[in-house]
């Protein structure tokens, strides 16, 4: 089959799009397809531009001075425009200006709601206990109930000593 | 560790048995996207990063115990013809076909769980079953995952959960899938209206080697869109309603073909017989349809349903690369398809003529 571009070369790349009900088909050669900018292996970028979200129309303007760059990996807003792909996990943090828009069209949520590694989940919970043990302390305190304020200010410490213990064990067996 | 060649020499467990609902899904298919902290995500990382992330993973991969006397390679261990034959079981992807240093690539012995190294993401892990069974594929992973992640530091937030490399995978890192043959809708036209249905409820249609592949031999795969704020669960079992519901609109259609159109689909049906068992040069695309037209055939009753298996398996075997692996050498596009027509002949020597007379008589009472 030759492409259906210069029809010359014979196609490797097939196309399947549905526009108002009708399938199209368009069979690319490797140049032809390069060309067109659809030579993506993976063919997310090419499945975001069909869904009409594009990263260029979510992401921050370009700025060529303070352009955002991951700490962490180097990585830069245009590399993540040009790819789709972001550098490390810590790009979420730097580049989140727009990702919740981004995330809003492509997935319409922006908050997981799946499972939970067994790690945060300890981590969820200490938190949560924490910040309860620091309200009744607040509590205690206003309310001059001294004694209370001295028992609760010793389960917070005895608190954190078990949670960095317990995170000192499983970081050690990494 | 498992040889290669043994694994080259048995068809994967999921093509040679049953599964529910097989007539019309192949297979089932979950996949999890898994990173690691502190480790740049491979498209993005250097060489030095992607090995050392390897060598921390790769042994923790290979001690789960689902991977005993697994097969375990890098990619840069394995030939052109290894990696093809492994995209073909659809055990890897393309892409990671294409992958050099630092990537790799774990099965299990039976091969239904295979796990990637450096491909997209650190880790894609991949669980296949036959038939409709996505809960226990995903149950299967599920395990796996939760295996790993004891050893291995995930990269993981609160709000945006699992941290993919592509923003598309982000949350759950979860996508399902189904292949489903589909020729009662593409003989009634009705194809492209099923995949607009699909695609309009959030769901992805694709051929059969994924995204930008042809639809070959009347499958397609169904898979989720989104992978952010739903659960897992809440992701399979919409998934899996959709799937019933193109199922039944397949057996739909065929039924009114049976009623309407019973000598076309008997052409069909006899020309696909004739023409595998007495082709000489048979191209892979044509192969593809006609096994295509011998399932659906089976699936009728005009062929006994124990040449099911033989099918299934032929469908990959008829493919490039494991016509190489068969020759043990390199062929031409035109050796291919002599070698094909070949396997094909001697293979189906045996099957019966297609038998229409209960069908069609039984139309005939119906009028």
């Amino acid at each position: 089959m030759n492409c259906d571009v210069c029809q010359k070369d014979s196609a490797s790349i097939f196309l399947t799009q549905i526009v108002d009900g009708k399938m199209q088909k368009v069979n690319l050669c490797e140049s032809c397809a390069k060309e067109k900018g659809v030579t993506d292996p993976t063919g997310f970028a090419l499945a975001d531009l069909l869904k009409g979200v594009g990263t260029e129309t979510v992401s921050p303007k370009p700025t060529v001075k303070g352009e955002l760059k991951c700490h962490n990996c180097g990585f830069t807003e245009t590399e993540f425009k040009k790819t789709g792909r972001l550098g490390c996990s810590q790009c979420y943090e730097v580049l989140s200006e727009g990702l919740d828009n981004l995330l809003e069209a492509m997935h319409r949520s922006t908050v997981h709601k799946g499972k939970v590694p067994m790690r945060y989940r300890a981590n969820k919970e200490y938190r949560d206990r924490l910040a309860d043990l620091q309200t009744h302390l607040q509590d205690s305190v206003d309310a001059e109930n001294y004694e209370e304020a001295a028992r609760l200010r010793d389960a917070i410490s005895e608190l954190k000593d078990e949670y960095s213990s317990k995170k000192n064990l499983s970081s050690s067996s990494d | 560790m498992m040889r290669f060649s043994t694994l080259l020499r048995k068809p994967a467990e999921w093509m040679r048995t049953a599964g529910p609902h097989n007539d019309i899904v192949m297979t089932s298919r979950v996949r999890l996207a898994r990173n690691l902290e502190d480790f740049p995500f491979p498209g993005w990382a250097k060489k030095d990063s992607r090995i050392k992330l390897l060598e921390k993973v790769q042994p923790q991969v290979n001690e789960l115990s689902e991977m005993k006397e697994a097969f375990s390679e890098e990619m840069t261990g394995l030939s052109a013809i290894e990696k093809q034959v492994l995209v073909e079981r659809h055990l890897i992807s393309r892409e990671h076909a294409a992958k050099g240093p630092g990537c790799a690539t774990v099965m299990n012995r039976k091969q239904t769980v295979s796990i990637m190294i450096n491909e997209e993401d650190h880790l894609r892990m991949q669980a296949i079953r036959p038939g409709l069974q996505l809960q226990s594929a995903f149950e299967n992973l599920d395990k796996i995952d939760t295996e790993l992640e004891s050893e291995l530091p995930y990269a993981f937030d609160t709000t945006y959960g699992y941290l993919t490399a592509c923003p598309t995978n982000l949350g759950t890192g979860l996508r399902a899938s189904a292949m489903l043959h589909l020729p009662g809708l593409v003989l009634s036209e009705q194809i492209n209206q099923t995949i607009q249905a699909a695609n309009k409820i959030g769901l992805a249609v694709r051929g059969l080697y994924g995204e930008g592949t042809e639809a070959l031999a009347n499958l397609f795969q169904v898979s989720n869109q989104t992978t952010l704020g739903k659960s897992e669960t809440e992701i399979i079992d919409h998934l899996e309603k959709v799937i019933l519901q193109i199922i039944e609109n397949e057996e739909n259609a065929r039924y009114k073909l049976l009623e309407e159109k019973p000598t076309m689909l008997q052409d069909q049906v006899c020309r696909a017989h004739a023409i595998l068992r007495n082709a000489h040069i048979i191209p892979s695309k044509e192969a593809l349809n006609l096994l295509s037209m011998t399932r659906l055939g089976i699936d009728l009753g005009v062929f006994p349903n124990e040449d099911r298996e033989l099918i299934n398996v032929l469908l990959t075997e008829v493919q490039p690369a494991h016509l190489q692996v068969e020759a043990k050498r390199k062929l031409t596009v035109e050796e291919r398809d002599v070698l094909r027509a070949e396997i094909l002949r001697h293979k189906l020597k045996s099957l019966t003529r297609p038998d229409f007379s209960d069908i069609l008589s039984e139309d005939r009472d119906h009028e």
